[in-house]
């Protein structure tokens, strides 16, 4: 049978066009919901929108007042100390990878429930530690009463707060932390190690020399998912303590759910700009992360 | 590849099911998420199908926080016949953006003019009526009769003096003068407009809610002057816990005094409060002389502007509207209908919630409906930290003087 | 091996090792058990102060009936499972094809796309929040299934693509060419040759996005108000509003709500922990 002059325009380009219709359906969902509103939120941020009536143009107005704005530095300023105290997690991960990276008998079940705060919901995660923080019942508060004789209401006082959802986040996130680290140290070249005991290398010396460079691959994602995760840290302080008190405990995430999209939000452009505002400090690690893949497809 | 067709198809069912449940002849979404609510809701729709067995109502129940966001969006895109919502500024965006529907005809036909009086102001804007209320409670002071008694307190405070000197009777036996929850902010309003209200009279706390008034101005840092007399005799972790936690301090002796909404006794009965042991009393006395206002907060159902079945949901409001819909629904939520000519419940907390608004001078909605969302929202918080730490007040009010410049231009 | 072996150790080593490991795990575990024990507690128990120690009696069926009955949580858990089904079976299918699509052709602009995709993938919800909710309103699909669904393909449409792009990539290539050589098609050579390969990867991301998806708490808020659409996640911050000082009850219910995903977590723990340990070793 001849084959149609379609299906000859087929055969011929089959090869270039295959790859742009498997992509097609995948992509245009990721353009349409993820790629587009990131400038869509940009063009908002420079308008004075309450969601309901029409736009005005605002120039960078939204941006001024995010710097007069109080708010706007706290937020800031836990940021940052989530991205600080949340790198606790890689080095703590590390740790109860080592202490668990043995072969007595159990230890697979050992693994599974150190691993297993991971698996569950941060919003689980918020209630448990409610639990254990609220004052008059909690756990913490009644170990702090027989040690020191007084109780502490950790996210009722503007100081810990943040500390306390902090604390909280850090226990699914260790436990991530530790299962690329388990995971890691399985793949570790046995040959060095012994090699390294030929020269007579132990505990720290050892695993600071020889383990730890070659768990890098194992840190580097350790240390992308702990900083994407402390930047995106959402669902815990709307759960334990909705940004309070009196807003000592939000970030830029739930600042900005707080002015677009919560019960009293309304500010659409100002929102917009506290977005764009975290997705310009996201952007410096996503592009850290895209050079350092971009660099090994090379080698590759 | 058989399978992910398969699959694909399995996906559009999902959402040819999600689209299929939302026909019906009249939409209605509200927030009745809680069980009294939802309760007298699902009354007065049996009530009003039964009364008119050609209309089918399809309900939509939103949870209650997520109502307040989610309204703007569904009167935007895909309008229901029929909304709940609140009356007074709270439902003037609404109303500028041409969402909600005018009904002064429903009004004029069913002579609401009259019978939901009270309420016609909160209900009117640019002289027309932009829905049709149905309940409303009362806001008081709510406090354990136990530990008055263990404190030696006999009579009930009449001014806020007697009031603050009672505090330390009650801190001596071991209770808390007065609790309160704000982690979700709005309970600690509830303080504030009492004692605004109390100091400045109502004409002043509508002018500083609609933005008249400086927060900077020597009136407002009176309010909270008397405010600093009771915060050393306040529960010291009201920034961490709910209003259902403090209720719970009230009921267990723990706390003397909730400023709170009649919809609270439920919860302080259920911690084991009784008539006997539950009182109410009114917000004392501040500034001797002044006309008492009291705060009242109204919900109303509205008419959307996209509505699609718009006879049937005028005729909606008109049954909402009716004496005896006001009654029955009322009677299932514990408050007090709008309806001059319904019935108001036999229990004594509604009794005296009647007795108290129908002898105010004014009533005010609440700080959360009557200030602006931006505004009410960056007071609450300030009212949130003046608790937890009042030597910040300057601090506190430059920055909602800020807020206020930036909210109302 | 590091650390060395405790094998190799003394024997009082290795008792005290393997006394440390229950007691570790005790504190580690501590919170989740506090409320475990705590949802069984009887309510006269919580009441009358008895936080910490034995519960008076076992009240678990009690508790965990009473969440069923008297909350909307039956409803929750079934709008999870219609959010995250529907999602596990697109974001996995659609990035079969990309993944495919990105390991398999050399074209201009390939790593452009990937790098989009890989990028995509991390930034913060809230810069798509307000454009993506308003475009689910104009697609008169807010607060339904399908709203929610449909973003969640997409945006784990990002994720998966780096994965399953990997995954291939480090499938044999000779066998593709041999296959072309033979003029098989290259949808065939898709669907004959590499997604049978592919089954383990199908496997470990479609567990990650079940979990992933199931904990999603911030677009369920943004997107599902109402009880008929509302995912777990957001319902529990809706029950905890209801019970209040009820923590038997609270507790009760979050443990139902995270039991899903730690059933799949220990059913399927080899492909959950390979998803998320892509990438750990080499490179």
């Amino acid at each position: 049978m001849a084959a149609t002059p379609q299906a000859g325009f087929w055969k011929r380009n089959q090869r270039s066009l295959a790859p742009w219709l498997f992509l097609a359906p995948g992509l245009l969902v990721f353009m349409i919901y993820v790629i587009i509103p990131i400038f869509q939120s940009i063009w908002i941020s420079f308008y004075d929108w309450d969601g309901l009536g029409p736009k005005t143009w605002a120039g960078l107005d939204n941006y001024r007042n995010l710097l007069d704005d109080d708010s706007f530095y706290m937020s800031l300023k836990n940021n940052l100390i989530w991205l600080v105290l949340y790198m606790l997690a890689v080095p703590a991960g590390l740790g109860v990878a080592l202490f668990l990276n043995q072969t007595v008998a159990g230890i697979r079940l050992y693994k599974s429930l150190f691993f297993f705060p991971f698996v569950i919901s941060q919003v689980v995660v918020g209630l448990i530690f409610s639990w254990f923080y609220a004052p008059g019942f909690g756990l913490l508060p009644h170990i702090f009463k027989i040690l020191t004789g007084h109780e502490i209401a950790v996210l009722a006082e503007a100081k810990y707060a943040t500390y306390g959802i902090i604390a909280a986040g850090l226990w699914p996130q260790i436990a991530y932390c530790m299962i690329l680290y388990l995971t890691g140290l399985n793949n570790i070249n046995p040959e060095q190690v012994e090699a390294a005991r030929m020269d007579n290398a132990k505990g720290i010396y050892m695993l600071w020399h020889i383990i730890i460079p070659q768990l890098r691959p194992a840190t580097f994602i350790a240390v992308v998912v702990t900083v994407i995760g402390a930047l995106r840290s959402f669902d815990l302080i709307s759960i334990m303590t909705v940004g309070g008190p009196f807003g000592s405990s939000r970030v830029l995430s739930y600042f900005m759910y707080e002015q677009a999209l919560s019960e009293y939000g309304t500010a659409m452009g100002y929102g917009a700009a506290i977005a764009v505002v975290l997705f310009a400090i996201m952007l410096v690690f996503i592009t850290l992360f895209i050079v350092r893949m971009l660099s090994q497809e090379r080698t590759a | 590849m058989r399978l992910l067709k398969a699959l694909t198809g399995f996906t559009l069912g999902f959402g040819l099911l999600a689209s299929t449940a939302l026909a019906g002849d009249l939409v209605i979404n509200s927030d009745q998420s809680d069980p009294a609510p939802k309760k007298a809701m699902e009354e007065l729709i049996a009530g009003f199908e039964k009364a008119n067995p050609d209309i089918k109502v399809k309900w939509n129940n939103f949870d209650h926080e997520g109502y307040k966001a989610a309204i703007r969006n569904f009167l935007t895109a895909d309008p229901p016949d029929v909304a709940a919502w609140y009356a007074g500024n709270r439902m003037a965006p609404y109303v500028k953006a041409g969402l909600f529907a005018d009904v002064t005809d429903v009004w004029k036909a069913n002579g609401l003019d009259d019978s939901l009086k009270s309420a016609a102001a909160s209900m009117t804007m640019d002289g027309k009526k932009w829905g049709v209320p149905y309940t409303y409670y009362q806001w008081g002071v709510y406090y354990n009769k136990d530990v008055y008694k263990k404190a030696g307190i006999t009579a009930e405070p009449k001014t806020w003096d007697e009031f603050i000197a009672n505090c330390e009777k009650i801190k001596a036996a071991g209770a808390d003068c007065l609790t309160t929850g704000t982690k979700a902010l709005w309970p600690g309003a509830g303080i504030f407009d009492y004692l605004d209200m109390r100091t400045n009279g109502y004409e002043f706390h509508m002018d500083l809610t609609a933005g008249k008034v400086p927060w900077t101005d020597p009136k407002v840092k009176a309010v909270f002057d008397q405010w600093a007399k009771v915060v050393p005799y306040m529960t010291a972790n009201a920034a961490a816990i709910d209003w259902q936690d403090a209720a719970a301090l009230l009921s267990q002796g723990k706390a003397a005094n909730y400023v709170m909404g009649n919809f609270a006794v439920d919860t302080f009965k259920k911690g084991g409060l009784t008539n006997d042991t539950l009182g109410f009393m009114l917000f004392p006395e501040i500034t001797k002389g002044l006309p008492r206002a009291e705060e009242a907060p109204t919900d109303t159902f509205h008419m959307t502007a996209g509505a699609k079945h718009k006879d049937e949901a005028k005729k909606f409001l008109a049954y909402v509207a009716s004496a005896d819909a006001q009654t029955a629904m009322n009677k299932t939520l514990g408050q007090l209908p709008v309806n001059n000519k319904a019935q108001v419940g036999d229990d004594p907390f509604i009794q005296a919630g009647f007795k108290e608004l129908s002898s105010a001078y004014a009533l005010a909605q609440f700080f959360d409906r009557d200030a602006p969302a931006d505004m009410a929202k960056a007071g609450m918080e300030g009212f949130q930290h003046f608790m937890s730490n009042p030597a910040d007040l300057p601090a506190i009010l430059d920055s909602l003087e800020k807020t206020r410049q930036k909210v109302y231009k | 091996m590091f650390p060395t072996p405790i094998a190799k150790a003394s024997p009082w080593v290795q008792t005290s090792y393997k006394i440390m490991l229950p007691v570790a795990l005790f504190i580690w575990l501590l919170p989740l058990i506090g409320i475990a024990i705590t949802s069984i507690r009887p309510a006269s128990d919580l009441a009358a102060g008895n936080y910490f120690g034995m519960p008076s009696s076992f009240a678990g069926v009690e508790n965990y009936s009473s969440v069923f009955k008297n909350s909307n949580i039956g409803w929750y858990i079934i709008n999870s499972f219609r959010v995250t089904i529907p999602t596990v079976i697109g974001a996995v299918g659609l990035s079969c094809l990309t993944g495919f699509a990105l390991a398999v052709y050399r074209f201009r602009g390939n790593l452009v796309v990937f790098f989009l995709f890989v990028a995509g993938n991390f930034v913060p919800f809230q810069i798509l929040a307000i454009p993506v909710r308003d475009l689910t309103t104009q697609l008169g699909l807010y607060n339904t299934t399908t709203g929610l669904v449909l973003f969640h393909i997409a945006f784990q449409t990002g994720f998966c693509t780096l994965f399953m792009r990997n995954f291939i990539k480090a499938l044999p290539f000779a066998l593709i060419e041999s296959a072309r050589v033979e003029g098989v098609s290259e949808w065939k050579i898709f669907s004959r040759i590499v997604l049978p390969l592919m089954r383990p990867a199908i496997a470990a991301l479609a567990v990650l996005i079940f979990t992933f998806i199931w904990n999603d708490y911030f677009w369920a808020t943004v997107m599902a108000q109402s009880v008929d659409v509302r995912p777990v996640t957001a319902g529990m911050n809706e029950l905890k509003g209801q019970y209040k000082v009820a923590w038997e009850l609270i507790s009760a219910a979050a443990i139902v709500a995270a039991l899903p995903p730690v059933a799949m977590f220990f059913l399927m723990q080899k492909h959950f922990i390979a998803g998320l340990t892509l990438g750990a070793t080499k490179g």
